[in-house]
Parts: C-alpha cells; sequence; structure tokens
C-alpha cells in the first residue's frame, strides 16, 4: 500500500503531516523480534489519532519511530516532507508513568523542555519570567491551581499526570505523542483527564497519537483509531470516529459511540486470533 | 505515649550507656587483669592521663583522613559520572574496578611505603583507595538508573547527552553521592588508621600499636574509644550534610536512599 503522491484536491483527504511508509523494526541483541511488520498509516496535521491493540503488540514500538527515538529496519518515516533518520527535537512526550523530576517544583518541571529546546534554551535566561506566566496559564487551563511550588510527591496521581501532560505540551510542540498517559489513573480521574486533553486539543489543535489499550478512552478522544494485530505488529483496521465535537459524558452513550466501540472491539478480536 | 516517645529519644545514650557499665561491671566481677581487657574506667583513666598525646595524634589522623577523603570525592564523582553516563565505559571497568575493591587495602600498604616511606603519604593514600569506591558506585547509579521515560522526553526534546546528564542525571545523583559521602568518611578514617598502625611514627594507629608493645593496655583501649568518637562525629557531620543538601528525597519514595559499601 502506497500513499497517493498528490492527493487529490477534496477537503476529505488532508495531506499527510505524519506518514508510516512500510515500516518494519526488528529489535533484540541480535535484532531479531520482528515488533513491527510493514505498516503504513498517515496523520494529518492537527489531526487526533489513537492506536489501540493488545498488549506486546508494538503500539509504543510505533511512537518511537515517529519521534525518530527507534529507525525502521525497513520502509520508511516522514514528518513534515521530512524523512526521520534521527530523533526529532522538538517532540512533547507523555507516559503512563508521569516522570517528573521530584527536586523540581510544579512549575520548574514545566519548565523543563523550554530550557532544552532550541531556540528556547538561548532565551530561557532573558524570557524567565514570561515563561513562568506561560506554565501557570497552562495549568490553569488543566484546573491546576495553587500548586506551582508544590514538589511531585506533594501532588496526588492525577494532578501528576496533569503536569506531566503541560509538560508535554508547554514547547509547542511538532507532534504530541502519549503512550498509555491515563492507564494508571482512577475511572473518574481518567475521564476528567480526557476532557482536560479533549478542551487543550480543541483550543490548539496540535497533532496528536495516543497510544492506549482503552476502546472508549479511544473513540471518545479520536478523530481516526488504528486496530493493531499482536505481534509482528502491523495496522490491521482504521475507522474514522465523525462523532461531532467537542464530545461529552453523554456522547459516550449514543448509538453511535457504542456501535464505534463494538466495531473496534470486533477488530481487535480478529487481531488477537490471527498468529 | 509520653514515655516511649522519651525511650525512643533516650535509646542511643541508653544502649551505649548500658554496653559500658555491662563492661565495667563483668570486668570487676571476674577480675580481669587490666593488661587482658582494662575497664572502661582504666581507659578513660589513661585518656586522661595521656591525652597531651592522644590530642596530637588524633589530630594527625584527623588530617589524613580528610586529606584522602577529599581526594576520593573529587576521583570518586569523576569515575562515577564516567561509569554512570556510558554503558561502554561502565562495562569496560566494572571487573577491573571490583577486582581493585576486593584487594584488601593492608596488603598494599607496604608497596605505598616502599615506594613513598613511612609516613602520612601512605596513609592518606590508603584513605582515598578504601573511600572512593562506595562514592563511584553510588554516583554511578544514580546516573545509570534513569527512567528510560524521562530520557525519551529528553531526547526527543534535542537533548545532548551532556544535557541529559545536567539535568536530569546529575541531580538525580546527588542523594546518593550523600548517602555515600557517610560510608566513605568512616572507610577513609578505617584505611588512615590501618596505613598507621602499619607504617607511621605518628597518628592515632601509631600510637595504639607502640602501647600494645610496651603493654600499656589501658592506653590501647582509650586510643581505641577515641578513634570510635572520632568515627561518630565525621559520621554525623555526614549525614547532617547529607539531610541539609537533599531535603527533596525525605518524602520522594521510589528514590529510596541507600548506599553500598566497600
Amino acid at each position: 500500500m502506497t500513499e497517493p503522491v498528490a492527493p487529490p484536491e477534496s477537503i476529505a483527504v488532508p495531506p499527510a503531516f505524519v506518514s508510516v511508509e512500510n515500516a518494519s523494526l526488528y529489535y533484540g541483541a541480535d535484532s531479531d523480534v520482528l515488533a513491527l511488520q510493514d505498516t503504513s498509516f498517515s496523520i494529518a496535521r492537527g489531526e487526533f489519532v489513537a492506536v489501540v491493540g493488545p498488549s506486546g503488540c508494538g503500539k509504543s514500538t510505533l511512537l518511537k519511530l515517529i519521534s525518530g527515538l527507534s529507525l525502521p529496519t525497513a520502509g520508511r518515516v516522514i514528518v513534515d516532507g521530512q524523512e526521520v533518520r534521527k530523533p526529532l527535537k522538538n517532540i512533547g512526550m507523555a507516559f503512563q508513568n508521569p516522570a517528573l523530576l521530584p527536586w523540581r517544583t510544579t512549575i520548574d518541571n514545566l519548565l523543563l523542555p523550554l530550557q532544552v529546546v532550541r531556540p528556547h534554551r538561548h532565551e530561557f535566561g532573558r524570557k524567565r519570567r514570561q515563561y513562568v506566566d506561560h506554565a501557570r496559564a497552562l495549568l490553569a487551563k488543566v484546573g491546576l491551581e495553587g500548586v506551582d511550588d508544590r514538589f511531585p510527591w506533594q501532588l496526588s496521581g492525577g494532578m501528576q499526570q496533569r503536569v506531566s501532560l503541560c509538560r508535554s505540551l508547554i514547547h509547542d510542540p511538532q507532534i504530541l505523542l502519549l503512550d498509555e498517559p491515563f492507564g494508571a489513573l482512577d475511572a473518574f480521574t481518567r475521564e476528567e483527564l480526557w476532557d482536560t486533553l479533549q478542551a487543550l486539543w480543541e483550543e490548539q489543535k496540535f497533532t496528536v497519537l495516543l497510544v492506549t489499550h482503552d476502546l472508549t478512552e479511544a473513540v471518545y478522544l479520536a478523530d481516526k483509531v488504528l486496530v493493531m494485530s499482536r505481534r509482528p505488529g502491523r495496522v490491521t483496521y482504521s475507522a474514522k470516529i465523525d462523532l461531532p465535537r467537542p464530545r461529552n459524558e453523554d456522547t459516550r452513550f449514543t448509538p453511535a459511540f457504542v456501535e464505534h466501540v463494538r466495531d473496534l472491539r470486533r477488530h481487535i478480536g480478529h487481531a488477537r486470533s490471527t498468529p | 505515649m509520653k514515655i516511649r516517645r522519651a525511650l525512643f529519644i533516650a535509646s542511643p545514650w541508653i544502649t551505649t550507656l548500658s554496653f559500658f557499665l555491662l563492661w565495667e561491671a563483668g570486668c570487676r566481677l571476674f577480675n580481669v587483669p587490666s593488661f587482658v581487657l582494662p575497664a572502661p574506667s582504666a581507659a578513660l583513666e589513661a585518656l586522661i592521663q595521656y591525652w597531651p598525646g592522644i590530642w596530637v595524634n588524633a589530630l594527625q589522623t584527623f588530617l589524613t583522613t580528610l586529606v584522602g577523603f577529599v581526594i576520593a570525592v573529587v576521583f570518586g564523582v569523576a569515575l562515577g559520572v564516567a561509569v554512570g553516563a556510558s554503558a561502554v565505559l561502565y562495562r569496560a571497568l566494572n571487573p577491573l574496578l571490583i577486582g581493585f575493591n576486593s584487594i584488601p587495602k593492608v596488603a598494599v600498604v607496604p608497596i605505598l611505603v616502599l615506594w613513598f616511606g613511612i609516613g602520612t603519604v601512605p596513609a592518606i593514600i590508603t584513605a582515598f583507595l578504601v573511600a572512593f569506591f562506595p562514592i563511584s558506585v553510588n554516583v554511578a547509579t544514580g546516573i545509570a538508573t534513569m527512567e528510560p521515560e524521562l530520557e525519551d522526553v529528553m531526547r526527543s526534546l534535542g537533548a545532548s547527552r551532556l544535557d541529559i546528564l545536567y539535568r536530569v542525571g546529575l541531580p538525580r545523583s546527588l542523594p546518593y553521592f550523600f548517602a555515600s559521602l557517610k560510608i566513605a568518611i568512616t572507610l577513609a578514617f578505617v584505611g588512615a588508621v590501618i596505613s598507621e598502625t602499619v607504617a607511621s611514627n605518628q597518628g592515632i594507629g601509631y600510637l595504639m600499636l607502640s602501647a600494645s608493645s610496651t603493654f600499656r593496655v589501658p592506653l590501647v583501649f582509650a586510643a581505641l574509644l577515641v578513634i570510635a568518637a572520632m568515627g561518630i562525629c565525621m559520621y554525623a557531620v555526614a549525614a547532617w550534610f547529607e539531610r541539609r543538601h537533599t531535603k527533596w528525597t525525605i518524602r520522594s519514595t521510589e528514590h529510596s536512599r541507600f548506599a553500598v559499601g566497600g
């Protein structure tokens, strides 16, 4: 399967911002484990794409490929017209483990990307005040106020994950890569964070790839859901989620929503049974 | 509840005092001759009697320990950072370091004497040799056990290896480093005393040796008491330093503080 070189002139097929073309990846000491096989898909600029699949199917590998932290053994990954040959330098990442720096306060944790990413790192000294204001504004948007000077261990798991999400967005990343960021949270906190993420995305329309094993989460948040098969992973199904936005709690109980989830569930089952 | 709390606070004093009281009682009860095991009161008497000599030698040992310790910190941190930041160096140096650490340092003292003569220099080097290892191991552990997620976050921001080391690795290894100082300072002290015992003409180790060769056993024990007291003091200073500089670890449970002895 190849991407059309010039997409037809319709609004329905926006040009690909990220495009993974026939990518395979081996890993392990002797590069003999096939993690990802002949995978192709694309993400448009500002699109929210979710990847679901059985555990150990190489979902996280996809994130590493797109960020350039791993390079494909075969095929290629193209981001913004450029083939990815080394780690990209302006990516936002968040994981199930918030991975905050325990010696830094909330604000200082948020400032970390600005101390590293170009061009901000060179302006950090001069613009610190401005950056701090920016960080405060972002914290307010995710409902975190008055915790600026607290340390990670003084925050609940949900709050830490909000900080982690803010840290992945503060530097206005090219792409946001989320690896089961809500996986370790309780159901209520998780649903709250879905709405937080949705609101941020509605406002800034960044490009997102969300890896999850929660079908409800995928359908609720994404424009497009990819289903991956068991190892060696490959994208076996792609579903367009055309539910109106903004979505809310009621959306999750509409027949269309339930039908999407059921449809995905069927394809996951299929993905699980094929060797 | 109040009594329990008071007991808890006083417990180190109670055990230490009981230890000396038992010792004293045992010596008196069984009439142990003082050239075999002098009672603590006899050792204390010797301590007062010989204080001018003990004081000078204790100071000598203390300075020797301090110099050896400072060199160990500088070298140990440098080695720990290098080994912790580079998987290749870690693998390459590991057998050499473990082998080196397995050598009893007393066995090295005669060689040092051969090279540098009898005196302060071998004692400083011995103190350094025993003390750098736990510092290196701890600093390296702190850097190498960085969460892989954090490394991914940093690399996908365009961070260089040096950036990652500076922003994450080094701050992260600080609690490990301070924990290792407590061990390193006591080890340096032991190293200095051992070297003085084997080959020196000054220091508390030498004092002990010369006292025992003239059968002034109470003086030997007085010196031992001084050594123990100095060890406790140095440990306390290092522990205080640790608490002061790494407040953030006290509640952060994922990064439990531990140190590896050498």
